[in-house]
């Protein structure tokens, strides 16, 4: 279980985060979802353990963050940065496996591990040899969640994680991201701006406007009873296709 | 291949460094050798034959060896060398002292000079028999087409006259200034050009300039149909060639220093303008001239191979060094110009000003301090090569994208293994290719050493410019050329093995 309790964070006196609660319980998929501005790039900051924040706790399975190493923490939380963030230099299964070698495991187990991985995200073994440029995007994404997943950690947290790809793509990735996650059975924050890939893949629903919560719930609830006119606001401006029938 | 994946930048540097560290053990023995007479001279022909004749001299006394450290870049260079210990004796004229070292014009005669000399530890010998002073000249039919005899004779055509002057006579008070005063003189000052002493004979043939200055003892007067100007108001002082030495080493090798005594008037003008001849028009060796004129044997000439061979063995020493320090000086420079904003920009703005610094500038500061050979080269390539590393170290590092940085926090790297492991990866290409520059850039520069006494290509190329003999010059400059274009190719095969080839195939 995730737990954001009472966050306060301000940047040079300025608030950008007020009060931000959130709980993502053991094996739920929830999203984080907010315009740019709104304080999610910050509250995910925060939740890596990146930056100081002012007042309140993050907590896993009530294990505070601040009670524990950078390590620890890093352990716990598997994280999928945006667009996967490879690095560069090192082949897919190096990427996967650096965190694993810097811990001091053993080449055997090592290698387990990432089969392991390999089958349950389905991934070419060849592809995995291959260095990040002579990657598809999908195949990028699919290593950096092995790469999250590969210390066992309680937590996945994604940020945007198709926000680079092609929206063919996007789409055929989405139900499979869907069926990784249910795999992988971990509990998963992810951060977005794309309400349609929230719906798909979160179970709950939490929109973040001005640094603070503004309505945490499933999608129906935001629609049929939207806290704020906002809400609403924001659901829609997202609908950009025109229907059929105003087209003709 | 097995292609490093881990740790490569740290790893392949220090490769790279250890690849140039085995160039050590080619250093040439007996460069700082203890127990020698080190004969020095300056970078023309005149004192390359002089150098020459007195360490044949002292090797036909004595049994103790001569180091000869011939063609010093100037008379600063020399005459520091002298004083800091790095030679016991070279030779150079009385005008020379007086206006050049001591700044006395006012001493006049021999023991005066002598005297001032003595107080620096110094000793002087009587004349060697001829007076090379400084000269105007131009072309015969130059001076026939505009009736040129004297220096007074160029006062009214001087402003549309074209002149080329070596460094020297344009910067010594005794030199151009003065006698432009002093025969009020106006020579157009875009018409007056700066050039090192041999080529401005090229430029009177080629007919670019119509008057140059030279020594009245050079050879080249007779050869390229000159008429020297003549002085008739007496400005230029006598140049009195002499023997200079360190009071230290006349009182530890009398018998030697007696043996040069001996030479005392007894080379005459007409001797030397020969000599001068015999090496620049003739192109027979130094050693042959001096011995020659000395009656004996010529010592056994080394041969052209084994001369570049060992040019290249100090050569590679220079660079090698210059570039392991750079490598594991520059390196750490570089992460600490990132990590700390304020030193970073001093540690930039001094290893670039040190790039400012002509060489012979720099050469000539660190000679007090180190002395001439390879010390001082190896100092001022040492300088010069830092920019390179500390620039693209710094910039490479600048440059990584700060999500990666920012990614491997998140998954609890420590910053040594953010540094070692994505930081330093990332940036190898950037740090690669200044450690190329600077290598590339030593490799050039290191030609210079030669004028402090160091050796490598540069002694070729000096003695070869002081001949003005192109085909001397080439057997230094094309092994140096060479020589630049292997490292090239050497660091791309080590850009092959050290870094990332993930990074490799994007570019």
């Amino acid at each position: 279980m995730l737990k954001l309790q009472n966050i306060d964070k301000s940047f040079e006196g300025k608030p950008v985060l007020s009060d931000v609660n959130l709980t993502v319980p053991t094996g739920a998929t929830h999203a984080l979802i907010g315009s740019s501005g709104s304080g999610k790039t910050t509250l995910l900051r925060i939740t890596l353990g990146l930056i100081p924040f002012d007042k309140g706790y993050v907590k896993i399975n009530d294990q505070a963050l601040l009670s524990l190493s950078p390590v620890q923490w890093a352990d716990r939380i598997g994280y999928v940065p945006q667009d996967g963030g490879l690095f560069p230099h090192i082949s897919g299964i190096d990427n996967v496996s650096l965190i694993a070698k810097l811990r001091g495991w053993e080449t055997w187990r090592i290698t387990e591990r990432v089969e392991e991985l390999r089958k349950l995200v389905d991934l070419d073994a060849a592809v995995l040899r291959r260095f990040p440029f002579e990657m598809s995007g999908g195949q990028q994404q699919r290593v950096a969640i092995m790469r999250a997943a590969m210390m066992d950690p309680q937590v996945m947290l994604l940020d945007e994680p198709m926000a680079a790809l092609d929206p063919l793509i996007r789409r055929s990735l989405q139900q499979e991201l869907k069926s990784i996650f249910q795999r992988l059975g971990k509990t998963v924050l992810l951060v977005t701006h794309d309400l349609g890939e929230a719906v798909y893949l979160a179970d709950k629903i939490t929109l973040l406007h001005e640094g603070r919560i503004v309505q945490s719930g499933a999608y129906r609830e935001l629609l049929k009873h939207p806290a704020e006119p906002f809400v609403t606001l924001f659901i829609n401006a997202q609908r950009t296709l025109p229907d059929a029938a105003d087209v003709a | 291949m097995v292609v490093p994946r881990t740790g490569v930048a740290a790893a392949g540097l220090l490769a790279a460094a250890g690849l140039m560290a085995a160039t050590m053990s080619l250093m040439p023995t007996g460069a700082f050798a203890a127990d020698s007479i080190v004969v020095g001279s300056k970078a023309f022909t005149e004192g390359y034959v002089l150098g020459e004749i007195a360490a044949q001299t002292i090797e036909s006394v004595s049994a103790v060896p001569v180091t000869r450290k011939l063609g010093m870049g100037s008379t600063g260079i020399a005459f520091e060398a002298l004083k800091s210990g790095a030679i016991d004796v070279y030779s150079d004229y009385t005008g020379t002292l007086t206006e050049a070292i001591l700044k006395r014009p006012d001493l006049k005669s021999m023991d005066a000079i002598k005297e001032a000399l003595l107080a620096m530890d110094l000793v002087m010998s009587g004349p060697l028999g001829f007076d090379d002073t400084y000269a105007l000249a131009v072309k015969e039919s130059f001076a026939e087409q505009h009736h040129l005899h004297s220096i007074s004779d160029l006062a009214g055509a001087e402003s549309s006259i074209r002149a080329a002057f070596s460094y020297e006579f344009m910067d010594r008070k005794d030199g151009y200034q003065g006698m432009a005063e002093s025969y009020h003189l106006h020579f157009a000052p875009q018409k007056v050009n700066r050039m090192e002493h041999s080529l401005t004979y090229q430029a009177i043939d080629d007919g670019a300039v119509d008057l140059i200055d030279l020594y009245s003892t050079d050879a080249k007067i007779e050869k390229s149909h000159l008429r020297v100007l003549q002085d008739d108001r007496g400005y230029f002082p006598v140049y009195q060639a002499v023997w200079l030495a360190r009071k230290s080493f006349t009182e530890r090798h009398p018998r030697e220093w007696q043996a040069l005594l001996s030479l005392q008037g007894s080379i005459s003008a007409a001797a030397m303008i020969d000599m001068n001849a015999q090496a620049d028009i003739q192109h027979l060796s130094f050693a042959k001239i001096a011995a020659q004129h000395l009656g004996s044997e010529a010592p056994r000439s080394q041969s052209l191979k084994s001369n570049i061979l060992q040019r290249t063995r100090e050569h590679l020493w220079l660079v090698g060094i210059a570039l392991l320090f750079s490598i594991l000086v520059g390196i750490p420079l570089g992460l600490i110009a990132v990590r700390f904003h304020a030193a970073g920009q001093a540690i930039l703005i001094f290893s670039a000003l040190i790039q400012t610094l002509p060489s012979l500038a720099l050469l000539c500061f660190l000679i007090p301090i180190f002395g001439v050979g390879m010390k001082p080269a190896l100092a001022a390539l040492c300088m010069y090569s830092l920019l390179p590393v500390v620039l693209n170290t710094f910039t490479g590092i600048r440059t990584v994208d700060p999500k990666h940085v920012e990614n491997a926090r998140a998954f609890g790297l420590t910053g040594r293994q953010i540094l070692l492991r994505i930081v330093l990866p990332l940036a190898s290409p950037t740090v690669l290719a200044g450690i190329k520059t600077a290598t590339i850039v030593s490799i050039g520069t290191a030609t210079l050493a030669a004028l402090v006494g160091a050796g490598g290509y540069g002694a070729l190329i000096v003695s070869g410019l002081s001949l003005n003999d192109v085909p001397t010059i080439l057997t230094g400059a094309i092994p140096a050329a060479l020589m630049a274009l292997i490292a090239y190719g050497v660091f791309e095969l080590l850009g092959l093995l050290l870094i990332p080839a993930g990074l490799r195939k994007q570019s």
